[in-house]
């Protein structure tokens, strides 16, 4: 099976690229560990309230983080003239973006594992639900960023506007979320256009353990449908690649 | 017989049109010389017969349609600036492609001796010198042992010893029955290649033997030729 092997090979390509790139990795682990720890100090007076945000901010901070490493290491792919390269190999153009994610995943799932647990271990994160639900979260949360980061190379041509796609893509995403303030009460229009967004829902599920002892039927559809917006990513990002100009 | 084959070939970028219907016929065993200045459409060429450009008009390779996915193990290219990864060692990247191409570990080290790389299969590809990096590229091309190779400016920026190595090379793999099309600005490269495609514009001057252009033109240099040629078909 060429397929497999190639997705394979290419995965494990992009885990040596990295691997040669000891700052990078260092900045993917320690960065969302750093800032949780930042936000348990600025709240060391008040536990409440960091149990209230610090799961939903574990969650946007991965996500955001693995969004902006996806988009530009995919975006060197494509402008450094490999991509064209592979395009006039036998390899799918699935192949290369399962590839990608399959890496990032590894890597993602690595940082979720190593945040989470610092958060709740060390800076003592206190939820009502199962830690393994936040752990899960997580791990979802950085699978979109890596995803979205995979779609979004394709409508960049530079890395600096890869860059932008940060304030121009992310950004609202993060306002209308429910992060700031409940979905209930924002305004009609925003209220209906969160609910298209992707990390609404990866937000109301790290809120929804925050207050419920149970994972609730609402939390599961929160994962299930950032499952499909990943795979939904996934398969228009591989539309995006062009074997022919 | 005949390699690579295009009538009436077509190609536009936009709204711009960068070949205007050329006939061409590349023969099979044969080091081809695609000559022409910076601009005269050889890249864009190179990539339709690749499969990687879109193109009106007929271009068969190998009896194919150019960009059947058939012909993808068969085709080896070599892009202008080499398109490898700055980031993963020699080996790695030869390994790489040679997993995507289906191609063996021994004979992908076999790859790197034939490009002279060995000694620095170890070495980060952004530590190597322009002509190593362009190297390392052919490597990649040369994997799997493909009928053509389109190579775009392969011996730019080599020194003159190891630029006379690979084409050595070159002559070899013609012998073994491999079609080479080799692209230049330069002028005395072509003196190296038995057949010349002169390409000025997205037209094409001349496709026939070295030995022909030389006698028509009565020139000496195939840069000499190139000038005659223009000044008969202006």
């Amino acid at each position: 099976m060429y397929h497999l092997r190639a997705t394979t090979a290419t995965a494990g390509r992009i885990l040596q690229q990295l691997s040669h790139d000891k700052r990078t990795i260092a900045l993917m682990f320690l960065a969302p560990t750093v800032l949780m720890s930042l936000l348990a100090w600025v709240f060391s007076n008040n536990d409440r309230m960091f149990n209230a945000i610090a799961p939903a901010l574990l969650g946007v901070f991965q996500f955001v983080i693995m969004f902006l490493i996806t988009s530009i290491t995919t975006l060197r792919e494509r402008t450094g003239g490999t991509l064209e390269r592979l395009m006039t190999m036998r390899i799918s153009k699935a192949d290369i973006i399962i590839g990608y994610a399959l890496a990032f995943g590894v890597f993602g799932i690595i940082q979720s594992v190593i945040t989470s647990s610092v958060a709740i271990y060390w800076l003592g994160m206190d939820v009502a639900g199962p830690q393994w639900f936040v752990i899960m979260v997580a791990i979802a949360d950085t699978l979109l960023g890596v995803a979205l980061g995979l779609l979004a190379s394709a409508f960049a041509r530079t890395e600096f506007q890869a860059v932008q796609f940060m304030p121009a893509f992310i950004f609202p995403q993060l306002i209308v979320c429910g992060l700031f303030v409940p979905l209930s009460q924002l305004p009609d229009a925003l209220n209906t256009a969160a609910y298209w967004l992707p990390l609404t829902y990866a937000v109301d599920a790290l809120n929804g353990v925050v207050t419920n002892a149970d994972i609730t039927g609402d939390m599961w559809r929160d994962i299930w449908v950032v499952v499909c917006f990943i795979l939904a990513s996934l398969a228009f990002a591989s539309l995006t690649l062009r074997r022919r100009s | 017989m005949n390699a690579i084959t295009a009538q009436k070939l077509i190609v536009q970028k936009g709204k711009t049109e960068i070949l205007h219907g050329l006939d061409m016929a590349i023969q099979t065993g044969t080091i081809t010389g695609l000559i022409g200045p910076s601009g005269s459409g050889k890249t864009t060429l190179m990539r339709t017969i690749v499969g990687v450009q879109r193109h009106q008009g007929n271009l068969s390779v190998l009896d194919q349609p150019a960009g059947k996915a058939s012909l993808r193990p068969r085709i080896g290219y070599v892009t202008q600036s080499p398109a490898v990864y700055n980031d993963l060692t020699v080996r790695q990247n030869i390994h790489y492609f040679a997993r995507v191409a289906g191609v063996s570990v021994r004979e992908a080290d076999e790859v790197i001796l034939k490009v002279h790389l060995d000694g620095k299969q170890n070495q980060l590809v952004q530590s190597l010198s322009g002509g190593q990096r362009a190297r390392v590229s052919l490597a990649v091309a040369l994997l799997g042992n493909p009928d053509v190779l389109i190579l775009d400016e392969p011996t730019v920026g080599l020194d003159p010893i190891l630029r006379n190595e690979l084409w050595a090379q070159f002559g070899e793999l013609a012998a073994q029955g491999k079609t080479l099309l080799v692209s230049s600005h330069v002028m005395d490269e072509a003196e190296r290649c038995d057949e010349i495609v002169l390409i000025r514009e997205g037209k094409i001057l001349w496709n026939d033997s070295r030995q022909m252009l030389l006698e028509k033109t009565k020139a000496t240099t195939v840069g000499d030729a190139f000038v005659a040629m223009i000044g008969g078909a202006a």
